[in-house]
């Protein structure tokens, strides 16, 4: 349950920033999730939940969004779209491929009341 | 919970072998609500009382219209600049560093008893040991003659870069030494998180699936060794080994393989070979 312990991060980061801009309610989350950052958009939506209780964004809408991973190939440096770590390049069918984006877990903007 | 202060989740406790524990919190204590009233009980009788009644009536105008801000901030950023910190210090002191990741079982432990036991004398091995409860794999290195630091995670299913950078202060690792970390048991939530390692081994043994390289690729994709132990037991399982390395490799065809049995210590001669070839 890795997922709680990014909940939390989630919810220290807004609330530093609710400090920042001198706010104290946060009413809307956006979260990007690269779909190879190893979470399960489900499991964060739960953490979430909990992770959000009694603080700034205890009201807050989070809004999650998957981003589709991306790779190239070494061989013939064809990028690709990949959903999975052994990912075969559709154009020269190697193996020799490296995940370039969708790794990340990114808190895109937050709003405040 | 802690027996000790009631205290809940965050609870991660750094002790060497034979010491009271020692916890880290993370508590957010917030003294900013603390309401002073201080009632002194002089009666002044002047003639000119003062009456002061301040009616102070801020005009704080909230205009109440939504204020958004563009972040693009990666969750994981304060672990990751952390593991960076950890990385530069350790490069500093030419300290390599090793991550070992596996499942549960697979001999984590027993690899450093044995590596330690064999070559400590001319590498000198300092040892982190994760797990969520319990002092007894930092008791086992103790044993086989290294200094050690347990962590214990509680509820904490990894290690992160700050429990690292606390335990390495406790442990005081020397320069040109081998800090091996083992992550506790899991093969899934330590791949997330970088401690600052300069080199990822992840750790399967011949009793498990074959298939585990696919079954968890996140951890296999982010490892740069990879140490199949238990070979002597290959006689009596099904397990195929050039099966599991080529599974291994299509995830992450960067793996350097290392098969080996602690046990019977065949195949340790290659990673020691390896580890010294490191630390020049």
């Amino acid at each position: 349950m890795h997922e709680l312990s990014i909940a939390t991060n989630i919810v220290e980061i807004v609330e530093e920033e609710a400090i920042k801009a001198n706010k104290s309610t946060i009413s809307e989350i956006d979260i990007e999730i690269g779909s190879m950052s190893g979470v399960i958009i489900e499991a964060l939506e739960f953490a979430m939940e909990e992770a959000v209780k009694k603080g700034v964004a205890q009201n807050a809408k989070i809004n999650f969004k998957e981003l589709m991973a991306r790779a190239n190939c070494e061989k013939c440096f064809h990028q690709f779209e990949v959903d999975d770590f052994f990912a075969v390049c559709p154009k020269c069918a190697s193996f020799e491929t490296n995940i370039i984006s969708g790794k990340d877990l990114k808190i895109r903007k937050i709003k405040f009341d | 919970m802690c027996g000790t202060c009631g205290c809940g989740d965050d609870q991660v406790r750094i002790s060497k072998p034979g010491e009271q524990h020692e916890h880290h919190h993370n508590h957010d204590h917030s003294h900013g609500d603390h309401e002073h009233s201080h009632d002194h009980g002089h009666s002044h009788s002047h003639d000119h009382p003062h009456d002061h009644t301040h009616d102070h009536d801020h005009p704080h105008h909230h205009h109440h219209h939504s204020h958004e801000v563009e972040l693009e901030i990666n969750v994981l950023n304060k672990n990751n600049l952390l593991a960076e910190r950890n990385r530069g210090y350790f490069e500093a002191k030419n300290i390599l560093a090793l991550n070992l990741v596996s499942s549960p079982g697979s001999g984590k432990t027993s690899l450093l008893e044995r590596t330690i036991k064999e070559i400590g004398s001319e590498v000198p091995f300092y040892v982190i040991e994760g797990d969520q409860q319990t002092m007894n794999d930092a008791e086992r290195i103790e044993s086989a003659g290294a200094p050690v630091v347990q962590v214990n995670t509680g509820n904490g299913c990894h290690l992160d870069a700050d429990m690292i950078n606390k335990a390495v202060k406790k442990l005081e690792v020397k320069d040109y030494a081998a800090l091996m970390i083992e992550n506790v048991g899991n093969l899934v939530c330590p791949s997330m998180f970088d401690l600052g390692e300069s080199k990822r081994v992840v750790v399967i043994s011949t009793t498990e699936g074959e298939d585990k390289p696919i079954k968890y690729p996140n951890m296999f994709s982010t490892s740069d060794i990879c140490v199949i132990n238990k070979t002597d037991l290959l006689p009596h399982l099904d397990f195929d080994i050039e099966k599991v390395k080529e599974y291994a490799l299509k995830v992450n065809h960067h793996l350097t393989f290392f098969e080996l049995s602690v046990k019977t210590g065949e195949g340790m001669d290659k990673w020691y070979t390896w580890l010294k070839t490191q630390l020049k």
